[in-house]
């Protein structure tokens, strides 16, 4: 019997991932969730399972995380913009 | 839904000048979450200065289009900032995606099985027991996938071809190779583990 190692992990699925465009349906409010410091795994559990699989998800979401923290949203304008 | 957010589906569902007034605030917002985004992953891929706040531009356009498209579907689970901001980024990683493909096109079939292992992080003291695994792999790719599940999985896994340059390169999207790349995992570990090379019950 091989050891699970990398090459096994890259090929588990888990069959609550929800793929990717359910997640980024629901990302919004899985991210305020977390950015609140609330678990959101109980109640999107199918998010969580993408989320932990799918590296280009996982990255948006660091980048939403990221702008939630920074508080991008309430910032002013940039004059460029205009 | 909180009364902020009410505020912008109430502009951007109005007409006349509340509603122009509304899209510009929309735009603007949308920009500099792109341009946020853009610069936290500046040096991607090689990808900064004008070129960068090109894509966040572009960005920040496709994004406007999808929020208003969508705008009336928005419940108020979160602040519509959070919600607008997800495509925002959304459409910064299909440009970098794009951008990339654009401009060094894809090379597919080029990439080595040998070095699989290493570089999903396989260890020197691992190496001699995955390559048996990888040769199963191997065959079982050949044998178990369909056309287009062998494609797609080549080009992710062996070739190392980032999945959004690989959408652009196929005219398809993130969320259909991912389901692709879903089914061909769990038939090859099926496969694996059917022939004893893989323990039963891969669940993460």
């Amino acid at each position: 019997m091989t050891d699970e190692g990398p090459l096994g992990r890259l090929l588990r699925t888990d069959p609550r991932d929800v793929g990717c465009d359910e997640a980024w349906a629901l990302v919004h409010v899985y991210a305020e969730l977390v950015a609140a410091g609330a678990d959101p795994e109980e109640q999107f559990p199918g998010v969580t399972a993408h989320l932990a699989q799918c590296g280009p998800c996982a990255e948006d979401f660091q980048g939403l995380l990221v702008q939630l923290r920074d508080g991008v949203a309430d910032q002013p304008s940039d004059r460029r913009s205009t | 839904m909180d009364p902020e957010s009410r505020v912008w589906v109430d502009g951007l569902t109005a007409t006349g000048p509340d509603h122009d007034d509304a899209v510009a605030r929309l735009h603007a917002l949308l920009l500099r979450m792109a341009r946020a985004e853009a610069s936290r992953r500046s040096g991607w891929h090689g990808i900064r200065g004008p070129e960068l706040d090109d894509l966040a531009h572009q960005a920040a356009d496709d994004a406007a289009v999808s929020v208003l498209r969508k705008v009336e579907g928005f419940r108020g689970e979160s602040r519509f900032t959070t919600w607008a901001c997800a495509f925002a980024i959304h459409e910064v990683a299909g440009k970098f995606g794009r951008h990339v493909w654009r401009r060094d096109g894809v090379r597919l079939d080029e990439g080595s099985w040998e070095q699989v292992p290493e570089r999903l992080g396989t260890g020197p003291e691992s190496l001699a027991e995955s390559r048996a695994l990888l040769e199963a792999l191997r065959r079982a790719v050949d044998s178990e996938l369909t056309p287009h599940q062998r494609t797609v999985f080549v080009a992710l896994v062996v070739d190392g071809v980032p999945l959004e340059v690989l959408a652009a390169e196929l005219g398809s999207n993130r969320n259909a190779l991912y389901k692709t790349m879903f089914d061909a995992r769990r038939k090859l570990r099926l496969h694996l583990e059917t022939h004893g090379y893989l323990e039963g019950g891969g669940r993460p």
